[in-house]
């Protein structure tokens, strides 16, 4: 049995092919304008990765804020299902998943069986989304991939930033590196700000152990270094946190073909 | 009795002069990193306009986000004082005053006597501020004074979902990309912010009559936005960018007077 999740993100969009309860592919790909391409470049690479084409899927679930737009897709399922899913198929004693992604932050609760039992989302404002990151990046002109390890290696003292606001946060950001401030001091800065967000945000939900990261924010060891030290838990991360969603949409999609097979 | 109002805003710093109620001299700069510096140039100049001299003056007030960081103000004011303060020497009707700038938005309610009833502020948030608009100005690539006029021009209707001035960009980024024109994207984003501006001063409560003040209100679009949801008329003055040094010069006047 062949499965495909498919999980359209704001930034990235992801393609997993699934057979029996295995990870056959995936991919990861940056988002086009047009969500179309994106729908279609995801799912050819995943599809060529496994020698395998559209017609060998038995079944396609998609997910994610583009998930209307896949139009081979059998269903679509919302993407806090689909990662309390694909955490629970990696972590089966996940309690707690925090999934943050370019354009929204999810904390979510989930039973033994990864079936959702509560969640809290933040889809409105930039600040305590993946896209904060992004700007910052822009504006210190440092790799997206670099600030995590930077915000760590502090040279003088972290540069609060008082501004909640990306926008506001971002020209805050720029009058402290006028006046001489490190990088990595005001990166710790805007680290501990969103890493604070967050918290919050989990807070809501409650945190119970096993506590799961995943999403881009994931990659980030200046944000998760940060919540396992305001949580006191250490958060598991699967080998690739971003395709997690995609995982759990075809896991989905195993599940609904199983459950048509007995009837 | 002359008397000094400085307004000084995260992008532009106001210097008034008031000499028995009238106003002599005003100057605008853009405030730069050092507020002191742009304070001095725009009081200096103001006063050269004038023709005073720091000794003819009796008072000076400062008001705004950088309040605190002048060499020349005696005291501070609040925004809200001089807001409305200002508003009423323009037109004596004005009960309830919009005040849109680059990073807050203000709505001050006010009696007969320009003194405060309510008032509602977001400077937490860039969405409906000036900030908002330079953001989209700047991926549409188009000079802030042409956004208001091209925002009338508007082919179709136009909703942007988003909030957050972050997310707007990316939205207005996708629909430059499926193709919709730069007026009609642009009468979108106008709305948006006209309908946030709408939603704050429906908090405070909207009062007639309605004055528009702050940088926001020298853009046409979104004035005429604004007018409509208000569903009455808008009172604009002439440098709507100044109304507020303007209050804080009176209210040094004031304090003057009271010794």
């Amino acid at each position: 049995m062949k499965t495909a999740g498919v999980d359209i993100g704001s930034l990235t969009g992801k393609a997993l092919v699934l057979e029996d309860h295995n990870i056959i592919s995936w991919s990861l790909i940056p988002t086009n304008p047009d969500p179309n391409v994106t729908v279609k470049k995801a799912i050819d690479i995943a599809l060529e990765k496994a020698h395998l084409s559209i017609s060998d899927m038995d079944y396609v679930v998609s997910t994610g804020y583009g998930r209307l737009t896949v139009p081979f897709a059998q269903r679509n399922i919302t993407e806090i299902s689909c990662h309390a899913k694909g955490a629970h198929w990696f972590f089966p004693e996940v309690r707690t998943i925090l999934d943050m992604g370019g354009q929204d932050c999810k904390a979510i609760r989930c039973d033994d069986t990864g079936k959702v039992t509560n969640f809290a989302m933040n889809d409105k404002c930039a600040a305590g989304a993946g896209r904060s990151m992004e700007v910052m990046a822009d504006l210190l002109q440092l790799p997206l991939d670099n600030l995590g390890q930077l915000s760590l290696e502090i040279v003088e003292a972290e540069v609060p930033i008082s501004n909640t606001c990306v926008v506001f946060a971002k020209s805050e950001a720029l009058s402290h590196l006028r006046r001489g401030k490190n990088k990595s001091d005001i990166l710790a800065g805007v680290c501990e700000a969103l890493a604070t967000r967050v918290y919050s945000l989990m807070k809501r939900v409650g945190i119970e152990s096993e506590f799961v990261i995943s999403g881009g924010i994931a990659k980030n060891i200046g944000i998760v270094k940060r919540l396992t030290d305001k949580t006191g838990l250490t958060p598991r991360i699967s080998f690739e946190p971003q395709i997690v969603g995609a995982l759990g949409a075809a896991l989905f999609a195993q599940e609904i073909l199983e459950r048509e097979r007995q009837t | 009795m002359v008397t000094i109002g400085i307004d000084i805003g995260s992008l532009t710093t106001k210097a008034v002069i008031v000499e028995d109620g009238k106003i002599i001299a005003h100057k605008l700069v853009l405030t730069g990193e050092s507020g002191y510096e742009s304070v001095a140039s725009a009081v200096e100049e103001a006063m050269s306009l004038a023709a005073v001299d720091t000794k003819h003056v009796a008072k000076c007030v400062s008001t705004g986000v950088g309040k605190g960081e002048t060499p020349y103000a005696n005291e501070q004011a609040t925004e809200v004082l001089c807001a409305a303060r200002g508003a009423l020497f323009y037109y004596p009707s004005a009960r309830t005053v919009i005040d849109m700038g680059a990073e807050s938005v203000r709505v001050v309610r006010c009696n007969d006597n320009g003194r405060v009833l309510d008032f509602g502020l977001n400077d937490k948030c860039a969405s409906g501020t000036g900030t908002f608009l330079d953001t989209i100005a700047k991926a549409l690539e188009i000079q802030v004074e042409d956004l208001g006029p091209l925002s009338l021009q508007a082919k179709e209707d136009i909703i942007i979902t988003a909030t957050c001035a972050v997310f707007a960009e990316s939205e207005v980024v996708g629909l430059i990309v499926r193709g919709k024109d730069k007026a009609s994207i642009l009468g979108g984003i106008t709305k948006a912010i006209a309908s946030r501006i709408y939603g704050l001063a429906n908090r405070v409560g909207i009062n007639k009559d309605v004055i528009f003040i702050g940088g926001g209100a020298k853009n046409t679009g979104i004035s005429k936005s604004l007018a409509d949801l208000i569903k009455q008329g808008l009172l604009i003055p002439q440098d709507p960018q100044i109304v507020g040094a303007v209050g804080a010069a009176l209210v040094a006047q004031e304090r003057s007077q009271a010794g």
